[in-house]
C-alpha cells in the first residue's frame, strides 16, 4: 500500500467518509476516495494532506463525479505515469487530469451524445474506424476495473499500489494490447485514456484539468489572448507573456 | 401527428452558404422563399464571441459545431464485397449542423479552380492521349467553362471579401502574386493575409529552388470591408481559434457575417431553424416535386410545399436526400449504369513533418484557417505529366492553423506517445515544429460511389449514406510524386533538422482526418447518361429540383471547394431568374 496505511483501516476510513457525507475530512487525499460522498474541502483538508504526504503540490479539493474509490485512485495513478511530474515541471495528476477524466466520463459526452450507438456491433477492419458498443463511461469502468485485475495478477495489489516501474510496464502492455481485459481490447481502452489524458492536460482549465495552466505553460502554448496581428510578422521572437484562461480573460485578467 | 404548412414559391434544404446567397438572390427577384436549417440558430454575437468561443475542447474535440454522428453519420467500405459499417464518430471529416453550415467553421481558404479542372478529361486526353488515365477512373468534364464561371467567381469575391494578391489580371501575370492564377477580372476586395515566421522560410526555401511561392487567398477579412450587401468585416486579428470555430470578429466570410442580416430584412424571405428535411416529395408521374417533409423542433413532420426545391444541406448530405427521395437513378458500380451516387471522391492530402533548431520560433498559435505561403507549381496541369503517369496535382504550402496543443503537439519520429521523454519532447518542439501540408486532387473510379445503407438507419429511421471508396493507383503516384516534392522544400528550409514525407497510401480510411472536402455523387453535366444535373444544377428527371455545393463535383479539384461552390451557387441563381421562371417545370436550354 503506497501510504503505508493497512487495508482494514482503509475500509474502515471510507466508510466514516461516506457515513458523515459533506463533513470535511483532514485524510489523505488517497484515503478520501470513497466515491462522491467522500469530499475534502477547504485549506485545513488541503494543508494537512500536503504535510502528511510530503509533497509539494497542493492535493485538488473536489468530490468525484463518476469515479468510485478505486478508479478514481487508478486514473489519478494512471495520469501520473502518462504525463510524470519530472525535471520539466508538474504533471498530469498535478494538473487535475483525474478530476478532468471524471468530470468528463459524467458529462452528456461520457454518455455517448455524440456516438452513433445503433447496432449490429460488428468487427470492422481498421479504417472502418471504431466500432465498439461502450460510451466513453462504460469503457473507462470497464478498462480501469480490468487495469487494476490485471495488476494484482500480476503484482498482487491494485494499480495504484504498484511502484512506478511496474505502473509503466503494465500502461505499456496495455499500449500494445498484450493485456487481457476481455471484451476490451486492452489497446483500445489504453487509446482513450491517453486521449483524455492530453485532453485534460492542455484544454481550457474550465474542465478541471491543465490546473494553473500547467499544461500551457510546458509548452508555452498562450491560451485565450486577444490578437495577434501587431506580433505575427515578428518572426523569430518568441512570445513570453504568461498564459490566460478563459476564466481569466472573463474577468478582465 | 402531421401538418402542412402555406405554400411557398422556393424551398432551400440548409442555411450554408448556396442556401443563403440562393434563397437571398430569389428572395430579392419577389419569390416567397423558405429556407429549412436542420440546426440552430447561432450567430457571431453572442454564440461566437470571446473568451467562451476559445474553446479548443468544446469546438474541435466535442464536435460542437459538427453534425452529431449520434443521430446522422455515414457508413463505409472499402469495396463492395464488404459490409459497411457506421462511422461512430467523427475522424474523418466535420460536417456541419447548424445554421451557416460549414461555412461557420471552415478554414476560409479561399480559390477558384483551374480552367483545366473543367475540361480535365478532354484537357488531358489531348494532351498526353487517352491511356494517361488508369482503367477505371471515372473523371469527366464539366459542362461549363473557367471563362462562363469567372464572373460568378468575382461577385462571391465580393461577398466574403476575399483577400489575397492577383497573380493574373485579365490575362497579365502580376510580379508578386501566383503566375499560375485563373485571369480574374478584378484584383481581390482586400490585400493579402500577414506572413508568419514558418510560412515566410518556406517561400525562401521555395524560391530558391526555383518554384513561385505566393501568399495564399483567404477569406478571412485584411481590413475593415464593407461587402457586395453592404454588409461589416473586420481585420482578422489571426486570434489561432478558426477552424472548427466561429469567428468572434466579424473578419472569417460566414452566411451569417456576409448575407443573412440582408437576406432576414426581405419580407419575402424566411429561415426556419431546427428543421430537419427527410424527403423532397414528388407528384405521381415522379417528374416534379411537390415540395419537401420536414421535422420540426417538436418532432412535428411537417409539408412545406413549394413550386421550386433546391438542396443546399451540407456536400455529400444532397446525394442523400436525391436517394431517399427516389430522384434519379442510382448508381450500380456492377453495370456502371445509374448517376446518382456516382464519382464520390474526398482529397488526397498528406504531409512532411518538419523539425527545427531553436533558432525558429514558429508561434504556432500565431494563426488563422488560412495564413501560409504556398506554391502552385504542381496544381492541375502546370507540369509536365507524360513521364509521370498520373492526372491531378497538389498544393504545396506551410499554413499556421492552430496552436491549440491538444491536437497540437508535434514530437519527431520514433518518441514514445507518453512518459517523460514524450514530456521532454512536446516542451521541445512545440515552437519548434510545423507541417508542410499537400492538397492533391482525387479521381473518382468505377467501384467508388454513395448509395443508401441497407442496414444503419439515423435518428429518424431513414437510412444512412453508405460511402464505398478506395483511393485509385493514380491518387497514390500524386501523393508520392508531391510529397516527395515538398520533402525537398522542408530540406531547403533555414534552421531545418528532419524533414519526414508522410505520402497517402491505402487503403482509404475513414479512421482519420483527411479534411471535410467530400464531394460527389450528384454530378453536374452534359450527359444525363453520366450526370444527375444539367450545367444550371438542374436534375435531369425532375426540373424543379435544383442541387448545389460539392455534391456537384465530378471529380476533385487540388483546390479548395468554397470558392467554387459560392461562384455555382450565384450561377445558378441567376439561370434560375433569367430563364427558369419563363418557363417553369423544364429543363433550361443549354
Amino acid at each position: 500500500m503506497g501510504d503505508g496505511i493497512p487495508h482494514h483501516r482503509r475500509i474502515f476510513l471510507k466508510q466514516v467518509a461516506t457515513a458523515v457525507g459533506a463533513v470535511p475530512l483532514a485524510l489523505g487525499a488517497s484515503v478520501v476516495a470513497g466515491g462522491a460522498a467522500a469530499v475534502v474541502t477547504g485549506d485545513a483538508a488541503a494543508a494537512a494532506t500536503a504535510g502528511a504526504s510530503g509533497q509539494d503540490t497542493v492535493p485538488i479539493a473536489h468530490a468525484w463525479l463518476f469515479f468510485d474509490g478505486n478508479e478514481s485512485r487508478a486514473a489519478e495513478a494512471a495520469v501520473a505515469r502518462l504525463i510524470p511530474a519530472d525535471d520539466a515541471g508538474p504533471g498530469a495528476k498535478e494538473a487535475g487530469v483525474a478530476v478532468f477524466i471524471d468530470r468528463q466520463l459524467a458529462s452528456a459526452w461520457g454518455s455517448g451524445d455524440h456516438l452513433y450507438r445503433h447496432a449490429p456491433f460488428l468487427a470492422g477492419t481498421p479504417q472502418q474506424g471504431y466500432q465498439l458498443a461502450f460510451t466513453p463511461a462504460e469503457m473507462f469502468r470497464l478498462g480501469f476495473a480490468k487495469l487494476d485485475e490485471a495488476a494484482r495478477k500480476a503484482h498482487g495489489a491494485a494499480f495504484a499500489d504498484l511502484t512506478p516501474e511496474q505502473q509503466d510496464a503494465l500502461l505499456g502492455e496495455a499500449e500494445h494490447g498484450k493485456l487481457d481485459f476481455g471484451e476490451l481490447p486492452s489497446t483500445v481502452f489504453f487509446g482513450a485514456l491517453l486521449d483524455a489524458t492530453m485532453e485534460g492536460f492542455f484544454s481550457d482549465p474550465i474542465y478541471g484539468g491543465n490546473r494553473d495552466k500547467i499544461g500551457w505553460k510546458l509548452v508555452g502554448f498562450p491560451g485565450v489572448h486577444a490578437s495577434y496581428a501587431n506580433d505575427i510578422e515578428r518572426h523569430g521572437v518568441a512570445w513570453t507573456r504568461p498564459p490566460a484562461s478563459i476564466a481569466d480573460a472573463a474577468s478582465g485578467g | 401527428m402531421s401538418k402542412t404548412m402555406p405554400a411557398v414559391d422556393v424551398v432551400l434544404v440548409g442555411g450554408g452558404w448556396t442556401g443563403s446567397v440562393i434563397g437571398k438572390e430569389l428572395a430579392a427577384n419577389g419569390q416567397r422563399v423558405v429556407v429549412l436549417e436542420r440546426g440552430q440558430p447561432r450567430w457571431t454575437s453572442p454564440d461566437f464571441q470571446a473568451p467562451g468561443v476559445r474553446d479548443e475542447l468544446k469546438y474541435t474535440r466535442r464536435n460542437e459545431l459538427h453534425q452529431n454522428a449520434a443521430t446522422e453519420t455515414y457508413t463505409f467500405r472499402n469495396r463492395v464485397d464488404e459490409t459497411a459499417l457506421p462511422m461512430r464518430r467523427w475522424q474523418f471529416a466535420y460536417p456541419a449542423n447548424h445554421l451557416g453550415g460549414a461555412g461557420v467553421h471552415w478554414s476560409g481558404a479561399y480559390y477558384r479552380w483551374d480552367p483545366v479542372e473543367f475540361k480535365l478529361r478532354s484537357h488531358y486526353t489531348q494532351r498526353y492521349g487517352a491511356r494517361i488515365f488508369e482503367d477505371g477512373i471515372t473523371a469527366q468534364d464539366w459542362p461549363l467553362t473557367y471563362d462562363e464561371l469567372e464572373p460568378f467567381y468575382d461577385r462571391f469575391d465580393r461577398l466574403v471579401g476575399a483577400s489575397g494578391f492577383a497573380g493574373n489580371l485579365k490575362g497579365v501575370i502580376q510580379p508578386g502574386g501566383n503566375p499560375f492564377e485563373p485571369w480574374r477580372s478584378q484584383p481581390y476586395p482586400n490585400p493579402p493575409m500577414r506572413v508568419p515566421h514558418a510560412p515566410a522560410l518556406f517561400g525562401e526555401a521555395a524560391a530558391k529552388l526555383g518554384y513561385h511561392p505566393y501568399i495564399q487567398p483567404s477569406a478571412l477579412s485584411t481590413r475593415p470591408y464593407v461587402n457586395s450587401e453592404g454588409l461589416h468585416m473586420n481585420e482578422c486579428v489571426y486570434c489561432g481559434f478558426c477552424s472548427n470555430f466561429g469567428c468572434e470578429q466579424f473578419a472569417k466570410a460566414s452566411p451569417q457575417v456576409c448575407i443573412l442580416p440582408v437576406a432576414l430584412k426581405l419580407p419575402t424571405f424566411e429561415l426556419r431553424t431546427n428543421a430537419h428535411v427527410l424527403r423532397v416529395e414528388l407528384d405521381k408521374d415522379r417528374k416534379s416535386a411537390r415540395g419537401v417533409t420536414y421535422v420540426d423542433a417538436a418532432g412535428v413532420e411537417t409539408f412545406q410545399p413549394a413550386q421550386i426545391v433546391i438542396l443546399c444541406a451540407f456536400a455529400i448530405n444532397n446525394t442523400r436526400l436525391l436517394l431517399l427521395s427516389g430522384i434519379g437513378r442510382p448508381y450500380d458500380p456492377a453495370t456502371g449504369e445509374g448517376v446518382v451516387g456516382r464519382n464520390y471522391t474526398h482529397q488526397t492530402s498528406s504531409g512532411v513533418s518538419l523539425f527545427f533548431d531553436e533558432s525558429v520560433k514558429i508561434n504556432p498559435f500565431m494563426a488563422a484557417g488560412a495564413v501560409a505561403v504556398t506554391m502552385d507549381d504542381f496544381c492541375s496541369d502546370n507540369f509536365d505529366h507524360g513521364p509521370l503517369g498520373f492526372v491531378g496535382g497538389g498544393y504545396i504550402q506551410i499554413q499556421v492553423v492552430s496552436g491549440a496543443p491538444i491536437g497540437n503537439r508535434p514530437t519527431p519520429p520514433g518518441t514514445p506517445a507518453w512518459g517523460s521523454a514524450w514530456k521532454k519532447a512536446v516542451k521541445r518542439y512545440y515552437n519548434h515544429s510545423i507541417p508542410i501540408t499537400i492538397t492533391g486532387s482525387a479521381m473518382p473510379v468505377r467501384g467508388g460511389y454513395l448509395s443508401l445503407d441497407p442496414t444503419y438507419k439515423d435518428a429518424w429511421g431513414q437510412p444512412l449514406l453508405r460511402i464505398t471508396y478506395d483511393f485509385p493507383d493514380n491518387d497514390i503516384k500524386l501523393s508520392a510524386f508531391l510529397t516527395d516534392k515538398g520533402t525537398g522544400i522542408g530540406r531547403a528550409m533555414r534552421g531545418i533538422t528532419l524533414a519526414q514525407g508522410n505520402p497517402r497510401t491505402k487503403p482509404y480510411g475513414v479512421n482519420a482526418y483527411q479534411s471535410s472536402h467530400i464531394n460527389g455523387g450528384a454530378a453536374m453535366g452534359a450527359d444525363p447518361a453520366t450526370s444527375v444535373v444539367n450545367r444550371y444544377a438542374q436534375c435531369w428527371d425532375v426540373p424543379n429540383v435544383f442541387v448545389t455545393g460539392a455534391a456537384l463535383f465530378p471529380q476533385n479539384s487540388c483546390y479548395n471547394p468554397t470558392g467554387t461552390i459560392g461562384a455555382l451557387s450565384y450561377w445558378t441563381a441567376d439561370a434560375i431568374k433569367r430563364d427558369y421562371l419563363k418557363a417553369p417545370g423544364r429543363l433550361i436550354a443549354s
